[in-house]
């Protein structure tokens, strides 16, 4: 009975969490594409977890410890790369409004160089 | 439903534990909503990472056995892959980098699920869900580290961009693969204890991913990427089941639900249906279909120059540009820019056309433009710019090929018939920047660079660009 309540739970969240999933991404403009997958490697890199909790338990082989530190290298590339380069995409996007102020066929010289690349 | 331990002992560590797991997750929708627009957006994903850190830190906190070497030096290798990569990658290799990115996560999650197996022999002792979403998360996981590592090799053309397949036999071929390890994860699923066993499973699981992702050509990888995406997050939400982690199946099924959306975007502006794609080739024909129709065009190609197309654009009132893959292939978005300043300062009015599968992911444009600082009130989506083409003077085609060939509106024998496209052929003129008069990556002749309003100008995206720069310099 705990195992099926578990899963029931567990099952609860899977389907809310899509529905939750679909209505907020599909707020994201086309614009933002890219840095949505790239973000999104970043999250999925959150099976990270599974290998810092597997890891722990005793009764490891030796290639299972080899494989589980694949695996949580593998996370972490997805966490700290995935986050890493999306705000260094986002940050391309966001210096754009300063410059855009004065709209249309303006003067090209107001625009200052893009702080860093 | 009353079976929520939270308020009965809400101070136990396995409380505090998931109530650190639902703060990550709700950080990480929230994170997600800030992606609405570009200027909340560097505030979600900084949510989002924030997030991610109470994840692991509530995981580590909550650990009671060893190992703690094995977890530093994993975290130390992927910090030290990680952090030189998103900071060396140019934009040009984004979909390079979020195909490698999307490949690394199905492998943890199916090297997580091999281990799971080895520590209990066999799933013994498991309850049957558990090893089921296990095994799913293996199968699924290791086709989308396979498939990803292949859709990277030909993004950064490793190997060939264009299809590779076993031709009709290819589909049989991936439904045999697709059954096998379908069939071997049912075996263990009911009680089958073999290695060997899961390992096979592996096995046919990864040359699946292989024979899925060959196949394709390179103008069908936005589908591609958005899919294996899709594949690495439901993944992760099933080793979430199995693993009995909230945030897990939160963040891996809300990332599932993003490379879904995307896929049926991507699947819906190329209108193809996404079963087409997966099966391989372009249509069922494949590029023998666009072979036949290469090269049998009757009319003729105008070529002109770069003085000559300054000459035009400099007395345009509006000008739309756009770009495609070759623009980011030359890595000419700088270059693009520069002429966008120059045009601006002769009064033309400049906006650039961007069509959702322009490029090889998502929003691949957009990024590139925004790194060359276009602004992004500029950027124009294709149901927006199609209306513009009426009153555009000069549309400048910068290494974009399929999504603007009228064969898609005209000729219903066109393996590309139906699909949306950027209608370049209203405006007054056209002017094309292509290497050369091959097809593009569809392998289908362009109708539109034989249509009397339209010039080519063969050359480098970049070099082209910058030539007509100086020449605007000149006039």
């Amino acid at each position: 009975m705990i195992i099926a309540s578990t899963l029931t739970t567990n099952l609860a969240i899977l389907v809310l969490a899509g529905f939750i999933g679909f209505v907020v991404i599909s707020k994201v403009p086309n614009t933002l594409h890219t840095p949505l997958m790239s973000g999104t490697n970043a999250i999925h890199g959150i099976v990270l977890l599974g290998g810092l909790l597997i890891v722990g338990l005793s009764g490891n082989s030796a290639f299972n410890k080899v494989i589980l530190v694949i695996a949580i290298a593998f996370g972490t590339i997805n966490i700290v790369g995935g986050f890493l380069v999306t705000d260094r995409m986002l940050e391309m996007f966001k210096s754009k409004p300063k410059p855009s102020g004065g709209d249309g066929a303006g003067k090209g010289d107001e625009d200052g160089k893009g702080k860093s690349a | 439903m009353s079976g929520l331990p939270l308020a009965s002992s809400f101070l136990q560590a396995q409380s505090f534990l998931d109530v650190l797991y639902i703060i990550a997750f709700a950080l990480f929708i929230q994170g997600l909503r800030g992606l609405s627009g570009p200027t909340t957006a560097v505030r979600g994903n900084r949510i989002a990472a924030v997030g991610m850190t109470i994840a692991v830190i509530a995981t580590l906190l909550n650990r009671n056995e060893g190992n703690w070497g094995l977890i530093a030096l994993g975290i130390a290798l992927g910090t030290a892959v990680g952090i030189p990569a998103a900071r060396q990658v140019k934009m040009t290799a984004m979909p390079q980098m979020v195909a490698l990115f999307n490949g690394v996560g199905g492998g943890a999650v199916f090297l997580i699920s091999w281990s799971e197996f080895r520590l209990t022999a066999g799933f013994q002792g498991t309850a049957t869900y558990i090893t089921i979403f296990s095994l799913f998360a293996a199968i699924v996981g290791s086709v989308s580290f396979w498939g990803s590592n292949i859709a990277f090799g030909k993004l950064q053309e490793i190997i060939p961009g264009r299809p590779i397949s076993l031709g009709s036999a290819q589909q049989i071929v991936n439904l045999v693969l697709f059954i096998l390890a379908v069939a071997a994860g049912v075996d263990i699923a009911a009680g089958a204890h073999s290695e060997l066993l899961f390992i096979g499973m592996l096995v046919c699981a990864a040359l699946l991913g292989n024979a899925v992702v060959l196949p394709i050509g390179g103008a069908d990888m936005p589908v591609v990427i958005s899919m294996l995406n899709a594949f690495t997050g439901l993944s992760a939400a099933a080793t979430g089941i199995a693993l009995n982690n909230p945030a897990l199946i939160v963040a891996g099924m809300i990332v599932g639900a993003s490379g879904s959306i995307l896929t049926n975007l991507m699947a819906t502006a190329m209108n193809r249906s996404i079963p087409a794609i997966i099966a391989g080739g372009f249509g069922g024909g494949g590029a023998v279909e666009g072979a036949s129709g290469a090269g049998e065009h009757a009319g003729t190609v105008r070529s002109t120059t770069a003085a000559d197309a300054a000459i035009q654009l400099a007395y345009a009132n509006r000008v739309m540009i756009v770009p495609g893959y070759g623009m980011a292939v030359a890595q000419a978005q700088h270059a693009v820019r520069e002429l966008t300043k120059a045009l601006e300062a002769r009064q033309v009015e400049v906006s650039f056309a961007i069509h959702p599968v322009a490029g090889r992911m998502p929003g691949h444009m957009n990024v590139l433009l925004a790194e060359a600082d276009v602004p992004y009130d500029q950027l124009e989506e294709m149901e927006e710019a199609n209306q513009e083409f009426g009153r555009t003077d000069v549309s400048l085609v910068i290494g974009a090929n399929d999504v603007t060939n009228p064969a898609a509106k005209n000729t219903p024998s066109s393996p590309i018939y139906g699909m949306p496209i950027l209608e370049v052929s209203e405006s007054h003129s056209v002017i094309v920047i292509k290497r050369s008069m091959n097809p593009g990556f569809a392998g289908i002749e362009n109708e539109l660079y034989y249509e009397p309003e339209t010039t080519m100008l063969f050359g480098d995206a970049k070099a082209a660009v910058n030539e007509i720069t100086a020449e605007l310099a000149q006039l």
